[in-house]
């Protein structure tokens, strides 16, 4: 499977935890770390990413920015 | 970014980078992005004029990096009609909720569809009035909770929620309108589309565009973002069906 991996914009973070829900691959959790708004803060903590966006797409706050490993050409 | 990898999602440019006033895990934020995506996907950053409503969006005009006018509330799309009008050139969308666009804003929304003026409307369908506190809108569902319905809608009493889409789709004039979700990221993917699809057709001069999205208020509806959108599925669809309502014979 591809890999990926992602970056928040943690001080835009509102904790809905869309994120979560929607990667299909598990491996987002909710931290108990806080942003300055206090709010809790998601992260791969399985390093499972694939790079599919799926939570990306799903942000209300555009908090996540995606990246996944080029296809050996 | 890290050697061999490539750039898959970032913040659209047109999302302007301040923060947003809306509850955790509302539609408008989403809706706001897909927006600012296929603006800038077009690249008509300078060519676009949004109209904001009255409403939790009443600020959208500090989002998304466009010209922008406030209407009063509900007359948004009057307001739309006279800016395209004098500037058929640009692109021209409003932005609504559903108390701004079916309570006080009925009539001009039935009159601009009816006219079948050039410009794209956005729907954003909570079942509710968001900024005021959840009162019951006209798309409120039956036996729903609000503020103003405290033991749920009655229809006896207070109408059948109003379908908007349908409604405009009965209208000779009206050309494409659509409904769809931000619910998950499937519903994410095909409402992009619907609304590029819409500010082409406002290119290519074919009329009233519609595109309405079945959406979520957690915090008047008293629920997390992610209860919010499975209360959504489980009843807003059944009543407020996604997909095409009316497409054009091309
Ligand atoms: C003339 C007038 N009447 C009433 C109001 C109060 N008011 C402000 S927003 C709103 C309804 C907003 O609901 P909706 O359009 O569904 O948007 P949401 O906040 O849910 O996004 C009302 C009734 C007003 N501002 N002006
Ligand atoms: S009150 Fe409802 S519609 Fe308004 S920002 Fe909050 S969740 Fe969104």
């Amino acid at each position: 499977m591809a890999k990926g991996y992602i970056e928040f914009d943690y001080e835009f973070c509102k904790g809905c935890e869309l994120c979560i829900q929607a990667c299909p691959v598990n491996t987002l959790v909710l931290t108990t770390k806080m942003n300055k708004k206090g709010y809790r803060l998601v992260e791969d903590a399985e390093g499972k990413c694939t790079g599919c966006a799926s939570c990306a797409l799903v942000c209300p706050d555009a908090v996540i920015t995606v990246y996944r490993q080029k296809k050996a050409s | 970014m890290k050697e061999g990898y490539e750039l898959i999602y970032e913040r659209p440019k047109s999302l302007i980078k301040v923060h947003n006033h809306y509850c955790p895990g509302c539609t408008h934020g989403v809706v706001h992005k897909l927006l600012a995506e296929v603006i800038d996907e077009l690249g008509i950053e300078n060519e676009t004029i949004g109209v904001a409503p009255v409403g939790c969006a009443v600020l959208a005009y500090d989002y998304i990096d466009v010209d922008w006018q406030e209407a009063a509330h509900g007359r948004a799309q009057a307001l739309a009609t006279g800016i395209k009008r004098m500037h058929p050139d640009k692109y021209v969308f409003t932005y609504q909720g559903d108390g701004d666009l079916a309570a006080i804003g009925t009539a001009e929304t039935v009159h601009a569809a009816n006219r079948g003026e050039n410009i794209l409307v956005v729907f954003i369908n909570n079942a509710i009035y968001g900024m005021t506190g959840g009162q019951m809108a006209p798309t409120t569902l039956e036996g729903q909770k609000t503020s103003t319905s405290p033991y749920g809608r009655v229809i006896d009493d207070m109408g059948a929620p109003v379908k908007i889409a349908d409604m405009l789709a009965l209208l000779p004039k009206t050309y494409y309108i659509t409904r769809q979700t931000v619910a998950d990221v499937k519903g994410v993917r095909a409402a992009k589309k619907a609304l590029k699809k819409a500010f082409e057709y406002q290119k290519a001069g074919k009329g009233y565009c519609l595109v309405e999205f079945v959406a979520n208020c957690p915090s008047n509806w008293k629920m997390t973002p992610i209860q919010s959108f499975e209360w959504t599925k489980e009843n807003m669809f059944p009543y407020y069906p996604l997909g095409d309502v009316k497409t054009p014979e091309e």
